[in-house]
């Protein structure tokens, strides 16, 4: 069988990883140490009445429906305006995609200079335009609301590219005649946007956000880069605890048993999707 | 017309919005540190005249060099292993029509969202009991968990648009099922190879979690790691040779990409939607 060396890799690699991740939450397994004991689900109590992996959790909600939110709407936007042809539209499309194209720390670095609390250069192009004063320049990274919608927007700016490029692919997979059809019936633009475009790529869109949630749940670049977390755990999440607690902290146990909780949202967000993509296909 | 000038406005705000970042770091590459570290300056402008010191620190007192040196091996030896892999696996499963390849599809799929932030506390211990620790073999060998699975699928697509009489008439013609498969599929899949690599290549380069955790030696680092942990140090911020060594790392590829975005698309789309 042609697919066995594959299936064979996967399991050792993912699947044996998985069910260890599964056994460390239950056992007292740390960095240092040889001894390993089964605990049951002590791990499981003790973060669930820590007051930090709560912050995490609800933080990981914020962070990855905030995102994706945003992304979806200003996705359909920048596609449909992307769909017109004009002049430069190839070096254009290169530069919207240059966020999801380069290593992602990387561009983190670069926001966190633009963002930096003394050298900000939006707050000098803010204040050169008089809209704030030299004393007051907000600190971006440093304060808990803006630092969460700092770490949003730059993941919205990461993952909009690949939103966007699904989403095109899905409007020109409409076919003309529907288009046509539309516009001999008089169709308003609005009412053929809305009743006719969006609902065309509406599996597409859920394609879209399937992709977008799994990362914004999972992934902790940005928030590692930008605040490590901070200010005071007000940008943890439950990726970025795990790691804090299982590799630098040494408790291995209690990080998998942070990063087992990702494994049941997982697994609704792509069984939803899943769901509600194939159903749609049919229309 | 009013409505050319609203989607111009909206092309523009959303290019800029991408965009900016880069060419920040371009702007700040070539700037002398005391002109990045005045506050009344322009940030805009050179108030003192551009500068190369920022890439010779770049390459000569941090190992930039060895990091890019470090991507580009792990990728390319990621990318053969992925290859080896993932061509039987998707060709396999174009053909096997019916419930069970089906299903395999999916499942190969749905390990594709097992993400790294779940497995890396386990996979480190693993790491450190086979004698990995600090190589770049780690990375080598738990890498393809993530490029397989995507490569599969997006190769899965491309298998299912070739018509089958091309490998029954090869069959016909005395060719084995497998010389079938390797004289006559893959020099017409070729388009779609060239895919599977550069995106195994781009996935690699972007990875940062597992490269983070297996990894603490500086000569070890990718680029990925290598230059947010080395140049951000507690407090002091080498922002010119940052801001450079974003850049170098970023745009070529961005470029190179960019030629096979619209392929990618198609097999993607292909793959979600079927």
């Amino acid at each position: 069988m042609m697919i066995a060396p594959a299936v064979l890799y996967i399991l050792l690699v993912v699947g044996v990883p998985f069910f260890l991740a599964l056994y460390y939450s239950l056992t007292d397994i740390t960095a240092g140490s040889r001894t390993l004991d089964f605990v049951g689900l002590k791990n499981f109590r003790a973060i669930l009445d820590s007051p930090q992996f709560l912050t995490a959790l609800r933080n990981t909600f914020v962070f990855a429906i905030g995102s994706q939110v945003l992304v979806i709407v200003l996705a359909t936007i920048l596609a449909l305006a992307l769909m017109k042809d004009f002049p430069g539209k190839w070096f254009v499309r290169l530069l919207i995609l240059l966020p999801w194209v380069a290593p992602m720390s990387l561009g983190s670095i670069g926001w966190l200079w633009i963002l930096d609390s003394i050298y900000s250069v939006i707050n000098w192009t803010l204040q050169a335009a008089g809209l704030i004063s030299a004393d007051n320049w907000p600190m971006y990274l440093g304060k808990p609301y803006l630092a969460m919608m700092s770490v949003i927007g730059v993941h919205v700016w990461r993952l909009l590219p690949l939103a966007t490029v699904i989403l095109m692919a899905g409007l020109t997979s409409i076919p003309q005649e529907i288009h046509d059809a539309a516009q001999v019936d008089g169709a308003s633009p609005w009412r053929h946007l809305v009743q006719i475009t969006l609902p065309l790529v509406r599996p597409i869109m859920l394609v879209a956000s399937l992709f977008g949630l799994v990362f914004a749940f999972t992934d902790m670049i940005v928030i590692f880069v930008l605040t490590r977390g901070g200010p005071y755990d007000t940008t943890q999440v439950l990726s970025t605890l795990a790691f804090f607690t299982g590799i630098q902290g040494g408790d291995l146990a209690e990080g998998a048993a942070i990063a087992v909780f990702l494994f049941p949202m997982l697994l609704v967000v792509a069984f939803v999707f899943l769901r509600v993509a194939r159903r749609t296909e049919v229309v | 017309m009013a409505g050319r000038g609203v989607h111009a406005g909206v092309i523009g705000l959303f290019t800029l919005f991408t965009a900016f970042p880069f060419y920040w770091m371009l702007i700040t590459t070539f700037k002398s540190t005391g002109d990045l570290l005045r506050r009344g300056n322009n940030p805009f402008i050179y108030n003192e005249a551009p500068t190369l010191e920022n890439v010779r620190v770049l390459f000569e007192d941090t190992l930039y060099g060895r990091w890019l040196w470090n991507t580009a091996l792990v990728g390319v030896v990621v990318v053969i292993i992925t290859l080896v892999l993932a061509l039987p696996a998707g060709y396999a499963l174009a053909r096997l029509t019916g419930r069970w390849g089906e299903q395999i599809g999916i499942g190969i799929f749905l390990t594709y969202l097992v993400p790294p932030t779940l497995l890396f506390i386990p996979m480190s211990r693993l790491i450190a009991s086979v004698g990995l620790q600090d190589s770049l073999w780690s990375l080598v060998l738990v890498y393809p968990s993530f490029t397989v699975p995507f490569c599969t699928w997006l190769l899965m697509g491309f298998f299912k648009a070739i018509p089958t009489d091309v490998e029954e008439a090869a069959l016909i013609d005395g060719l084995s099922r497998l010389g079938a498969f390797v004289r006559v599929v893959i020099p017409i899949s070729v388009a779609g190879i060239l895919t599977v690599i550069i995106f195994s290549f781009t996935l690699v380069t972007q990875e940062f979690v597992y490269a983070l955790t297996f990894i603490s030696t500086a000569s070890q680092y990718t680029v990925s790691v290598g230059v947010p942990t080395f140049l951000v140090r507690g407090d002091v911020y080498f922002w010119g040779s940052l801001m450079a060594g974003c850049f170098i790392a970023s745009v070529p590829i961005a470029i190179v990409y960019n030629f096979f975005v619209d392929r990618f698309i198609a097999g993607f789309t292909v793959g979600a939607i079927k």
